[in-house]
């Protein structure tokens, strides 16, 4: 690896989602692949997934979002970001999305969706992109 | 600027000069124990106590980066997530990267930044497995040890050393069987190394033992005021200053050997004779081990000439 600087990575499940197990495995493989994953769990508000944010300096939050609220969830957070400051901060969006509103999120700065049935690989490579 | 000091990047060290006049003003509670024994737990715990008293109050929550990758989780911060929206408490997770015994310089320099920034606690979680229990202390002015029971033998959980390197000793999961026997048997253990006590800073400190039960919290405001009146005792007794000198004296040497050993390691690598050496050393005509005492006696002879 030519850049030392190690990508440090915050998964959280905003809202009411009632398990936590897809998250965990992307945040092992997110390890495997030499990241530095902060896993703060379930039912986190948009406030707490900010502050977090903050307090651990990550360069990428990534949502884990199966309720079906990841546009608002999105949007809301975005704009929560924008308010701390968090311009560096990469916005990703995994879970239950329908291909039709990627382009949506995307719009609204997301800078990457994966989509259920994403792999590891794919969702490795599109992390890494981000710091090319 | 935590972040930096991770990434080793040179502006932090210039920025780290500044602030390090501001700090020396935080009590430093190191929390170790094996994994899975509720550090993480019973300092969301600690947090709620110390918050009640209005103290502002730091975390810093290092884990272990994996070998193999590189990378690491950290999930600690998961049980304390209650408190992320409180701005009197500010959580940091890090990971060892790879120094020996998980705590690594960074954990320091950060702490000193926290510190600076006004935490009036700091609290440091750390891994103790091999030698991160003794790591902690040297950084933290209090060390709580945590041990759970029905891990075995008792004797077996009581590491050689650690009785001298425990300020407060923590018997969590008390609602497990067999508690009572984990806090009689670390007394007894306690009680017996009095009379042998040499190091004179501890002289006066009764190590504590108590029970906890993080997950309903139990028994934590007693581990609070336990902390709070050995910080007290320690200013009382002016073993706190002796403590600090002592961390800050280790932190000072470990930064002296770092930068020696950057310098030197330069120097010996662009002078002629570590080529020459290196060659006798791989053709045999030369050992190793005098091989390096002649570099290094080069190295000191030059300075001192100088
Ligand atoms: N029964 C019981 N379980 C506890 C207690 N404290 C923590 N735990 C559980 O022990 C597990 C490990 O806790 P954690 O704080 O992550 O441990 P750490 O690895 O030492 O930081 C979690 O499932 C906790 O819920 C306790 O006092 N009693
Ligand atoms: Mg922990």
């Amino acid at each position: 690896m030519k850049n030392k600087k190690k990508i440090r990575v915050l998964i959280a499940k905003p809202g009411l989602d009632g398990h936590d197990k897809g998250a965990k495995i992307v945040a092992l493989a997110l390890r495997d692949a030499g990241m530095e994953v902060i896993y703060s769990g379930l039912h986190q508000t948009l406030e707490q997934i900010t502050q977090t944010a903050i307090q651990e300096t990550v360069d990428v939050i990534g949502l884990s979002i199966m309720s079906g609220a990841h546009l608002p969830i999105s949007e809301k957070l975005i704009n929560m970001m924008k308010e701390q400051g968090l311009d560096d901060v990469n916005l990703t969006v995994g879970g239950v999305i329908p291909h039709r509103d990627i382009p949506k999120l995307k719009e609204m700065g997301v800078a990457e969706v994966f989509p259920g049935g994403t792999s590891f690989e794919d969702i490795i490579t599109g992390i890494n992109k981000l710091f090319e | 600027m935590i972040r930096l000091i991770e990434d080793s990047d040179p502006s932090a060290f210039e920025m780290l000069k500044l602030l390090y006049p501001h700090s020396g003003n935080a009590f430093i509670i190191g929390i170790t124990g094996p994994p899975g024994v509720g550090k993480s737990t019973l300092i969301d715990a600690l947090i709620l106590e110390f918050r009640k008293l209005d103290i502002k109050i730091a975390v810093i929550a290092v884990d272990p980066t994996s070998p193999i990758s590189g990378g690491a989780i950290l999930g600690d911060r998961l049980r304390m997530q209650r408190h992320a929206t409180d701005e009197k408490v500010f959580i940091r997770s890090m990971a060892s990267r790879g120094q020996k015994g998980g705590l690594s310089r960074a954990t320091k320099d950060a702490a000193i930044v926290l510190d600076a920034m006004g935490y009036e606690i700091i609290i440091i979680e750390t891994v103790g497995a091999g030698q991160g229990e003794f790591e902690v202390a040297t950084i933290a002015h209090s060390t709580g040890i945590i041990n759970i029971p029905g891990t075995g033998d008792g004797i077996q959980t009581v590491k050689a050393g650690i009785l001298e390197t425990g300020d407060v000793f923590i018997v969590n999961k008390s609602d497990k069987p067999d508690a009572d026997e984990l806090v009689h048997h670390l007394t007894r253990m306690i009680s017996m190394r009095k009379p042998f006590k040499t190091n004179l800073a501890k002289t006066n400190w009764t190590a504590r033992v108590l029970k906890t039960i993080a997950r309903d919290g139990t028994g934590v405001k007693e581990l609070a005021d336990t902390f709070l009146s050995h910080f007290d005792f320690m200013k009382k007794n002016s073993l706190l200053d002796q403590k600090r000198k002592k961390i800050e004296k280790s932190y000072f040497t470990s930064l002296l050997k770092d930068l020696i050993l950057k310098k030197v390691l330069l120097f010996a690598e662009t002078s002629g004779e570590y080529m020459e050496v290196l060659n006798k050393i791989q053709s045999r005509e030369m050992d190793p081990l005098s091989a390096a005492e002649l570099v290094v006696n080069n190295i000191c002879v030059l300075k001192s000439n100088n």
